[in-house]
């Protein structure tokens, strides 16, 4: 290989760099459209499994805007904070933030059958990495109707089970609150009474995650628990 | 500072960079003959991951995140350099690598002697820029964080190359059969100690 | 370079540039290259292969372009070079999963960034793409992709099939109805350690049937 001299070098680097930065620079600003429309649609399927609606990445959007009437932001005291999408908050973010400050959304949606469900988003820890999912209240806003969860890299086939419909489901017609104050849903190893409306079967081999759950419902529920006990009917 | 010590053995024990991400399995397998040299590539890996996390966690923040540019200027809140986070990573990780290098060069000819023919490899070590990507996936909360994640990446990495090299120097007096000697056994011997190794799986302090 | 006579595309030199990864100069059970990023997404299929694919890409075409520049690049800087030229397609395929195959995408999260550092593309930018013509080099990130990604599928397929009971996500052996015989998935192949101990057991397979590679007990 023949040398070069430091200046050749330096113009190989300058031209290097302005190609390489022009190239990708054209591909994220030609792919990003694409790209968010591909997280929002994921959203919007998220939310719409919690009330039952299967949809595909097509019908997404539509059945979306058919279903929910309505979203909005709460903070800790149950009081509307204005001025702010429930739909773009991002709860990882607000977590980090002092309780007072956060936003937490609420998505309002009319089902089929002409109930009114609220949907409340969640995010944890699993075991390893994050969590989360969607419970949708019934007009009673204690009774649920529906949930939804979702993981990034839990053990398949162990953690990674609490996206199933046989774990989902066991959460249907369970009740977050007790006696009038809050409780959540208590995920319980070696099988939950079946007769108790507030526990659920743990995933076997899935104690880190089942763990990690339990307490993503419970943090991220009771925050709302102002605004469920105000708007109790 | 419970904190720290948590995400510090989880890096260690539950998430170890060999058994249960096989990062930076190349300079694995090809240095692990024996314990003194995988000794001196295991602590180059520390020291390098210790510099470069922690520097690409403030890259992230302050330059590539949605939004990080707002200390330059408001107008700049939308903007989403995340794109440029592996080409940005890879380059603050080369260039230190060559920088340790010049550094230990000049004011530490010994433990240049030690650690010096280990560092080009480093550059290209998958478990250096993984410490970095997966810093940025799990969204550390503070550059402490950062640094106590990267400390125990490598420490984790230099006792999974330690312990297999160890082994390595035994298993030339045992028997194995003639198709699996060598890189065979030593993938099954890795895969055994990862299977020892998920007993940690689930601890939390 | 002295102009040597033109050889045809598919000269037999050049078919061996694509089959010999396959076997005898496999990446990744023979050169012990790019194991790295390579084993933790081959619990399923669909993302090992999507993985095997997106090397495939990258290998082919940085391959391609260092083979070009290899008169042009300071020998000073080449490997900072290598990285910058693979950095930028890895980021390139990275956006376009994102955009076009956005789960797999995010099974596959980290591990696609990690391509920049899997060996192989480096050691073959290196070794081979340096010294080559363009052609030659193609066919070369080609054939060594095509042998890692072969270990990938092999892999994936052995950890999906008995682990979860299923092939490509097709639920087999439900289908077949094994599970009313008693029959379980094994959940440890599951567990990353397995990924290893198959490819030791593969690499077993292969030295067995090929004596020359067998390696002294040093």
């Amino acid at each position: 290989m023949k040398d070069f001299s430091n200046r050749y070098i330096m113009v190989f680097s300058v031209v290097m760099i302005v190609s390489v930065a022009i190239l990708l620079s054209l591909t994220a600003l030609l792919l990003q459209p694409r790209q968010e429309k591909n997280v929002e649609v994921e959203k919007k399927m998220n939310i719409l499994s919690s009330i039952n609606v299967t949809s595909t990445k097509a019908d997404a959007v539509e059945l979306y805007d058919k279903y929910i009437r309505e979203s909005y932001v709460v903070n800790i005291e149950g009081e509307r904070v204005e001025g702010v999408d429930a739909f773009t908050v991002g709860l990882r973010a607000e977590q980090k933030k002092p309780l007072e400050e956060q936003f937490l959304p609420v998505f309002i949606a009319v089902d089929d059958r002409g109930d009114t469900l609220h949907i409340l988003p969640l995010e944890g820890k699993g075991l390893w990495g994050p969590i989360w999912g969607y419970v949708a209240l019934k007009e009673d806003l204690s009774t649920i109707d529906g949930v939804t969860f979702d993981h990034q890299g839990e053990t398949p086939g162990l953690g990674a089970e609490i996206n199933t419909t046989a774990f989902e489901s066991q959460f249907l017609n369970k009740s977050l609150f007790r006696d009038g104050s809050f409780f959540g849903i208590k995920v319980v190893k070696g099988g939950a009474d079946p007769q108790s409306s507030h526990e659920v079967d743990a995933i076997s081999g899935g104690t880190i995650t089942s763990k990690g759950l339990e307490a993503m419902v419970y943090d991220g529920l009771i925050k709302y628990e102002k605004y469920l006990s105000k708007n109790r009917k | 500072m419970e904190n720290l010590i948590n995400i510090f053995v989880r890096s260690i024990f539950i998430d170890n960079m060999i058994f249960a991400y096989f990062l930076g399995m190349c300079s694995y397998l090809a240095v692990s003959k024996t314990v003194k040299t995988s000794m001196g590539l295991g602590l180059a890996v520390i020291f390098v991951l210790v510099i470069t996390v922690p520097v690409n966690f403030l890259l992230e923040q302050y330059i590539l995140k949605k939004g990080a540019l707002v200390w330059l200027s408001d107008s700049f809140a939308d903007l989403d350099l995340s794109f440029l986070s592996f080409i940005m990573f890879i380059a603050v990780i080369a260039s230190i690598v060559q920088l340790v290098e010049m550094v230990i060069e000049k004011f530490s000819p010994a433990l240049y002697n030690s650690l010096g023919i280990f560092l080009p490899l480093i550059a290209v070590n998958c478990a250096i820029l993984g410490a970095s990507l997966f810093m940025q996936e799990r969204e550390y909360a503070n550059i402490g964080e950062a640094a106590v994640f990267g400390l125990g990446s490598g420490v984790g990495w230099l006792l999974a190359i330690v312990a297999l090299a160890a082994i390595r120097e035994k298993m030339r007096y045992s028997n194995v059969p003639a198709p699996l000697r060598g890189l065979g056994i030593t993938f099954i011997l890795t895969g055994l100690m990862g299977i020892a190794f998920m007993s940690f799986l689930g601890i939390t302090l | 370079m002295e102009n040597v006579e033109k050889e045809p595309l598919f000269s037999a030199k050049y078919r061996k540039l694509l089959t010999n990864p396959l076997g005898q100069d496999n990446p990744i059970t023979v050169q012990v290259l790019g194991i790295c990023s390579a084993l933790a997404v081959t619990v399923k299929m669909n993302p090992a292969i999507v993985m095997a694919i997106s090397v495939m890409v990258v290998m082919a075409v940085s391959n391609v372009v260092i083979a070009s520049l290899r008169k042009m690049i300071p020998g000073r800087i080449r490997i900072i070079v290598q990285l910058v030229v693979i950095a930028t397609m890895v980021i390139i395929v990275d956006q376009f999963l994102k955009a076009f195959a956005f789960d797999i995408s995010k099974q596959l999260s980290v591990f696609v960034g990690l391509i920049i550092t899997n060996c192989i593309i480096m050691g073959r930018l290196e070794a081979f793409a340096m010294a080559n013509k363009p052609w030659p080099a193609f066919l070369d990130g080609l054939g060594n992709a095509w042998g890692y990604g072969a270990i990938l599928i092999i892999v994936s397929f052995f950890r999906e099939f008995l682990g979860s009971g299923s092939i490509m996500g097709f639920p087999v052996m439900e289908k077949i109805g094994v599970y009313n015989w008693g029959y379980e998935d094994n959940g440890m192949m599951i567990l990353p350690p397995m990924a290893l101990i198959t490819v030791g057991l593969i690499i077993w397979v292969q030295r067995s049937r090929n004596k020359t590679l067998i390696e002294e007990n040093k």
